[in-house]
C-alpha cells in the first residue's frame, strides 16, 4: 500500500479505478476457463466452441474498455496480488493483477484486436478440421497474454510468458500433418526457448539480489537507484533483454517469426499484431525505469540490435514471394522500430508504436487471409487483380498498407514520427536516418504487395470472390482504428478531458521519465513522409501492371543482394547448421576434442618427435608439414572411429559401466572421509 | 541383533541382484534380478528404521513406496518385454541394441 | 560383542537360518536356467525378506511384501512368462558363459564396499528385537498424514503405469480380426 501512497505523489493522474480494477482479475482467468470449457463442451455447439471464445474476450473487452476509459478520464492505478507461497530468503511466489496505465493499454489491445480475430477466424476455419481445438488453442494464446501483460512481477510473467510459448507452439504446428508445420512448430519453440533462458536467468538474477520480485518494487528501487540492483543492472538488463528478443522476434532470434506463418492466418494475425511478438516490447516498457535509471550502460547495444533488425529484415519482405511472409518480416521490421525506441529512451513512442502497428497489422493480416481464402494459395504469383472481385478487402487492405507506411494523417505515420523524434532527441541521429530510411524500404515493399496482390490481371486458379462477412466485418473495424488512432498521441495536443495517449501511458508507479516532445517537429515528420512517398512511388514505378498487357514483374534481380535476400542473409542455413550440429560437425568436432585428449596427447607427442627428426634431417620441407597433419587427422579418424563405437546399445554394458562408474564415486566418498 | 547382519545380507542380495542383471540375457531374468535389488533396498530401509525408529516409521513407509514404485514398474518393464518379444520374437536383451551408433 | 555372545541369543539362529534360505534362493534366481524355476526362487528370497521384516518388527511391510510382491508380482512375472512364450527351458543362445567373470568381479566388489561401508559406519549398533512391533495406526497416520502428497503421487504413478502398460501390451488388431470381432 505504501507504494501506491508514493505513487500517487508522484502521479498526479492515478485514480484507484474502483469495482473495475478491482475485479481486472476476471481477465486473465475468462480465457482459460473458456479454453478448458471449449476442450469439455466444445464439440456440442452449434459454432463448434468458438461463441465460447468470442464470449470470453467480449467479456474482457467490456472491462478493458471500461478500464481503458477511466484510465483516460481519470488514470487508473491499482494492483492486486495473492501471496501463494513463500520460496524463502524473504521471496514470496505471488500472482496477481496490476492495472496501470501500461496494462490497460494491452488489456485494451488484445481484447479489442483478439475479439475481431475471433470473429473473423470463425468464417476463415469454417469447416476446418479441428475447429474446435482451434479455438480452445487460441483461447489459451490469448488467456496466456492477458496473464502475461497482467502479471505483477516477473514469475507471473515467466508464467504467461511459457503460456504463450506453448500455445503459439500448438497453433503454428495446428496443421500438423503436414511435416513442414511441424517443424516451424518446434523452430519458433526452441528459439524462444533458448531466448527464454535469458529471461529466466535475468529474472532471478533481478529478483534475488532486489529480494522481490514485483515491478512495483523493481520501479521503485530503480528510481531510487538501490544499491543490490544496480550491481547487476548490466548483467540482469543484458538477460532480460535477451529473453525479449526471442519473444519479439529481434535479430538474430528473428528466424521463427516467418516460418510461423505455417499456422492459421488467424494465428499469424494475432501472434503479430497482439498477443506474441509483442510480449517482448511489453517486458523492456514495464521493465523501463530499470533501463531508464541503471541499466543505460547497455542501451547503445539494444538500440544496436533494434536497428539492424528493422532495416535488415524490412529488406528481406522486398524479395518474398508469399504474401504473408512480406507481412511476417514487415512485422520483424515493426518490432524493430519498437525495441528500438524503448531502448534508446522512448518508453511512450515504443508503446505507442505497439498499439498503432497491432490495429494495421491485424488488419493486414486478416487481409491476407480474406485474400488467401479466395485465391486458396499463399503466393503471390497465383494472385493479382483481386480489387475487382474483393473491393472491401482491397480497400482495407490498401488502408492497412498506408498505415503501415507512415502516410499522414494515418496512425503509423504519427506512432513513427514519435520514435523518430525519440531518437532524434536521444542523440542517436545516425539510427534515426536508418529508421528513415527503413521506412522507404517499408513503403516500397508494401507498394509491391499491393500491387503484385491486386492489381494487373488475375493468375491463379478458379474464381476468387469476396469472403463471407464475418471475415470483412472485422476488416472494416480495423481499419477504422488503423486511421484515428494516430490523433490520439499527437505531440502537444491535449484531448479536452482525456489528456493524450501518453498521459495515459504514464499512470505507472514511478514517473517514466521519458522525453516527451513540445510539438510536431517538422523536418522530421517531413522527412518521414518523404521517405514513404518516395518508397510507394518507387514501389508503384516497378512492379505496377503495364497499361496495355496488365502485365507485372514481381522481382527485380540485383546481383549479390538479390540471391543474400532471398537466402535470408543465409541466418537460417547457419542456425540450421549449428542445430543439426550435434549429429553433423559438431558431433565431429567433439568426437575430435576428444580424442584429441584421449589418444592425441600420445599421438600428437609422437607426432611431433617425427616431426622433429625430420626437421633435423631434411629440414622443415612440404612433405614434413604434410604428413604431420595427415598423420594426425588420420590418427584422430581412427581414435574417433573407435571412441564411436563405445555406444554399442548394449544395455548391459551400460549397466556395467554405470555400476563401476558409482562404486568408484562410492570408493572416493568413504575414502576421503 | 545388530544392525550389520542385516545391512551385509542386504548387500549380499544386492550384489546378487547385480550380477543378474549383468549376466542375464533374457529380459525377464533381469527384471527378475531388479526385484532382487529393490529387496535389498526395502531390508536396508527397515533396518533403518528399526535402528533410528523415529515417530512416523518413516523407513517402512518409504520401503511401502518402494513396493508400490516397482509394483509399476514390473507392470510396465513386461509390457514392454511383451511387445518386443512380439515384434522381434525374441527376449535375448543383446539384441536390443537399437540405441546404438 | 563378541561371536559368542551374538550366536548365544536364539534369534540370532532364526536370523541365520533366514538369512541363508535368502541366500541361496537369491543365487538360484541369478542362475537359475529355466525362467519359472527363477520366478519361483525369488519368491522364496522375497518370503525370506517377509521374514526378516516380522523378526524387525514390521510386521505391515512383511504383509504388504507377501501379499503385493508374492501374491501379485510374482503372479504378474509367470504370466508374462507364459504370455510371451519366452523359452523356459536351457537356452544356448540366452545362456553364454562369456559375461559371468567380469560381472562376478563387479558385484564382489560392489558386496565388499558395500560390507565395509557400513560395518565401518554402524559398527556394533544394536537393533531393537522382535518386540511389540510397529503399531500399524502409525504407519496409517503416517502415510496419510505427512506423507499424504507422495502417498498420492505414487497412486498416480500406479494408475498410470497400469494405463501404460495395458496401452504398450495391447496388441493392435489386424483389420481382419477387427472383422471378425465386430460380426460376433
Amino acid at each position: 500500500m505504501d507504494l501506491l501512497v508514493l505513487a500517487a505523489a508522484e502521479v498526479p493522474r492515478a485514480g484507484d479505478g474502483g469495482f473495475w480494477a478491482e475485479t481486472a482479475g476476471i481477465m486473465l482467468v475468462s480465457p482459460i476457463v473458456a479454453f478448458l470449457a471449449i476442450i469439455a463442451a466444445g464439440k456440442r455447439l452449434k459454432y463448434q466452441g468458438a461463441e465460447i471464445a468470442i464470449g470470453a474476450l467480449a467479456l474482457n473487452l467490456v472491462w478493458a474498455t471500461v478500464l481503458f476509459v477511466q484510465n483516460m478520464t481519470e488514470g487508473v492505478l491499482h494492483e492486486v496480488t495473492f501471496v501463494i507461497g513463500n520460496v524463502g530468503s524473504g521471496l514470496s511466489f505471488e500472482l496477481g493483477w496490476v492495472v496501470d496505465g501500461l496494462s490497460i493499454m494491452m488489456y485494451f489491445l488484445v481484447s479489442l484486436v483478439g475479439l475481431l480475430v475471433f470473429i473473423y477466424a470463425v468464417g476463415y476455419m469454417h469447416g476446418d478440421r479441428r475447429v474446435t481445438w482451434f479455438f480452445a488453442a487460441f483461447s489459451l494464446f490469448a488467456g496466456a497474454m492477458f496473464i502475461l501483460v497482467g502479471a505483477p512481477n516477473l514469475i507471473q510473467l515467466i508464467i504467461g510468458w511459457e503460456g504463450v510459448g506453448l500455445a503459439s507452439y500448438l497453433l503454428i504446428g495446428f496443421y500438423w500433418e503436414d511435416h513442414e508445420n511441424v517443424n516451424a512448430g518446434n523452430k519458433a519453440f526452441m528459439t524462444n526457448k533458448v531466448a527464454d533462458i535469458g529471461l529466466i536467468l535475468g529474472a532471478i538474477l533481478v529478483g534475488v539480489s532486489l529480494g522481490s520480485f514485483s515491478f512495483s518494487d523493481i520501479d521503485v528501487a530503480s528510481t531510487a537507484q538501490d544499491p543490490a540492483l544496480a550491481g547487476v543492472a548490466v548483467v540482469g538488463g543484458l538477460l532480460l533483454f535477451l529473453g525479449a528478443m526471442g519473444k519479439s522476434a529481434q535479430f538474430p532470434f528473428h528466424i521463427w517469426l516467418p516460418d510461423a506463418m505455417a499456422g492459421p492466418t488467424p494465428v499469424s494475425a494475432l501472434m503479430h499484431a497482439a498477443t506474441m511478438v509483442t510480449a517482448g516490447i511489453y517486458l523492456m516498457a514495464r521493465m523501463f525505469p530499470f533501463y531508464q535509471e541503471l541499466a543505460f550502460d547497455i542501451r547503445p547495444w539494444m538500440v544496436a540490435i533494434g536497428a539492424i533488425t528493422l532495416f535488415a529484415m524490412g529488406l528481406l519482405a522486398l524479395v518474398a514471394d508469399d504474401i504473408k511472409k512480406v507481412l511476417a518480416y514487415s512485422t520483424v521490421s515493426q518490432l524493430g522500430y519498437m525495441m528500438t525506441a524503448v531502448a534508446a529512451g522512448g518508453y511512450t513512442a515504443g508503446v505507442f508504436h505497439l498499439f498503432t502497428h497491432a490495429f494495421f497489422k491485424a488488419l493486414l493480416f486478416l487481409g491476407a487471409g480474406s485474400v488467401i481464402h479466395a485465391v486458396h494459395s499463399n503466393n503471390m504469383s497465383d494472385m493479382g487483380g483481386l480489387r475487382k472481385f474483393m473491393p472491401t478487402t482491397y480497400t482495407t487492405f490498401v488502408i492497412g498498407s498506408l498505415a503501415l507506411a507512415g502516410i499522414l494523417p494515418l496512425a503509423g505515420f504519427w506512432s513513427k514520427d514519435e520514435i523518430l523524434a525519440t531518437l532524434d532527441y536521444e542523440g542517436y541521429t545516425a539510427v534515426m536516418w536508418i529508421a528513415i530510411l527503413g521506412a522507404f524500404v517499408t513503403a516500397f515493399y508494401m507498394a509491391r504487395a499491393v500491387a503484385l496482390t491486386f492489381h494487373g490481371t488475375y493468375k491463379g486458379h478458379g474464381h476468387p470472390h469476396e469472403s463471407p462477412r464475418s471475415m470483412t466485418v472485422p476488416l472494416v473495424a480495423l481499419a477504422v482504428p488503423s486511421v484515428l488512432v494516430g490523433f490520439l498521441n499527437i505531440p502537444g495536443v491535449q484531448w479536452p478531458g482525456i489528456a493524450n495517449f501518453t498521459d495515459w501511458l504514464a499512470v505507472r508507479v514511478v514517473a517514466m521519465g521519458d522525453h516527451h516532445p513540445e510539438g510536431v517537429d517538422l523536418f522530421l515528420a517531413g522527412a518521414g513522409l518523404v521517405a514513404a512517398l518516395a518508397g510507394i512511388a518507387l514501389g508503384w514505378v516497378i512492379f505496377s501492371p503495364d497499361r496495355d498487357t496488365q502485365r507485372h514483374r514481381d522481382r527485380v534481380e540485383i546481383p549479390l543482394l538479390y540471391p543474400l535476400l532471398r537466402r535470408t542473409y543465409y541466418i537460417d542455413d547457419a542456425a540450421l547448421g549449428i542445430v543439426r550440429g550435434t549429429k553433423g560437425p559438431l558431433a565431429r568436432t567433439v568426437d575430435w576434442v576428444n580424442t584429441y585428449v584421449i589418444d592425441g596427447i600420445v599421438n600428437g607427442v609422437a607426432a611431433f618427435s617425427l616431426l622433429l627428426g625430420r626437421f633435423v634431417y631434411g629440414g622443415l620441407d612440404q612433405r614434413g608439414i604434410d604428413g604431420f597433419f595427415n598423420g594426425l587427422s588420420a590418427v584422430t579418424d581412427a581414435a574417433g572411429g573407435g571412441v564411436r563405437r563405445l555406444q554399442t546399445g548394449r544395455v548391459q554394458q551400460y549397466a556395467v559401466s554405470f555400476i563401476i562408474g558409482a562404486l568408484v564415486l562410492v570408493i572416493v566418498f568413504i575414502v576421503s572421509r | 541383533m545388530i544392525a550389520n547382519q542385516f545391512l551385509v545380507l542386504a548387500a549380499a542380495l544386492f550384489s546378487l541382484g547385480v550380477y543378474g542383471l549383468l549376466v542375464r540375457r533374457n529380459v525377464v531374468l533381469v527384471l527378475l534380478s531388479v526385484e532382487l535389488m529393490l529387496a535389498a533396498v526395502n531390508i536396508n530401509l527397515v533396518v533403518f528404521e528399526a535402528m533410528l525408529v523415529t515417530p512416523d516409521a518413516v523407513g517402512q513407509v518409504f520401503a511401502l513406496f518402494v513396493i508400490a514404485i516397482a509394483a509399476a514398474e514390473v507392470g510396465i518393464g513386461l509390457a514392454i518385454v511383451l511387445m518386443i518379444f512380439r515384434n522381434r520374437q525374441s527376449a535375448n536383451i543383446d539384441e536390443l541394441d537399437l540405441l546404438r551408433w | 560383542m563378541t561371536f559368542i555372545d551374538w550366536i548365544a541369543q536364539p534369534i540370532n539362529w532364526v536370523f541365520l537360518a533366514v538369512g541363508a534360505a535368502m541366500l541361496v534362493s537369491g543365487l538360484r534366481v541369478v542362475t537359475a536356467r529355466n525362467v519359472v524355476h527363477a520366478a519361483l526362487y525369488l519368491m522364496a528370497a522375497l518370503g525370506a525378506s517377509a521374514a526378516l521384516f516380522v523378526m524387525l518388527s514390521a510386521e505391515f511391510v512383511a504383509l504388504v511384501v507377501v501379499l503385493v510382491y508374492i501374491g501379485a508380482v510374482i503372479v504378474l512375472f509367470l504370466f508374462g512368462i507364459m504370455i510371451t512364450r519366452a523359452p523356459t527351458g536351457f537356452d544356448t543362445v540366452l545362456d553364454t558363459k562369456a559375461k559371468r567373470a567380469p560381472a562376478a568381479v563387479v558385484s564382489v566388489i560392489l558386496f565388499g564396499v558395500l560390507s565395509y561401508g557400513s560395518l565401518t559406519a554402524f559398527g556394533a549398533t544394536e537393533v531393537a528385537s522382535g518386540g511389540t512391533g510397529t503399531d500399524t495406526s502409525i504407519l496409517a497416520f503416517s502415510l496419510l498424514g505427512r506423507f499424504v502428497v507422495p502417498f498420492e503421487v505414487v497412486g498416480f504413478i500406479l494408475l498410470a503405469a497400469l494405463v501404460g502398460g495395458i496401452t504398450v501390451a495391447r496388441r493392435d488388431l489386424t483389420p481382419l480380426e477387427e472383422e471378425e470381432r465386430g460380426s460376433v
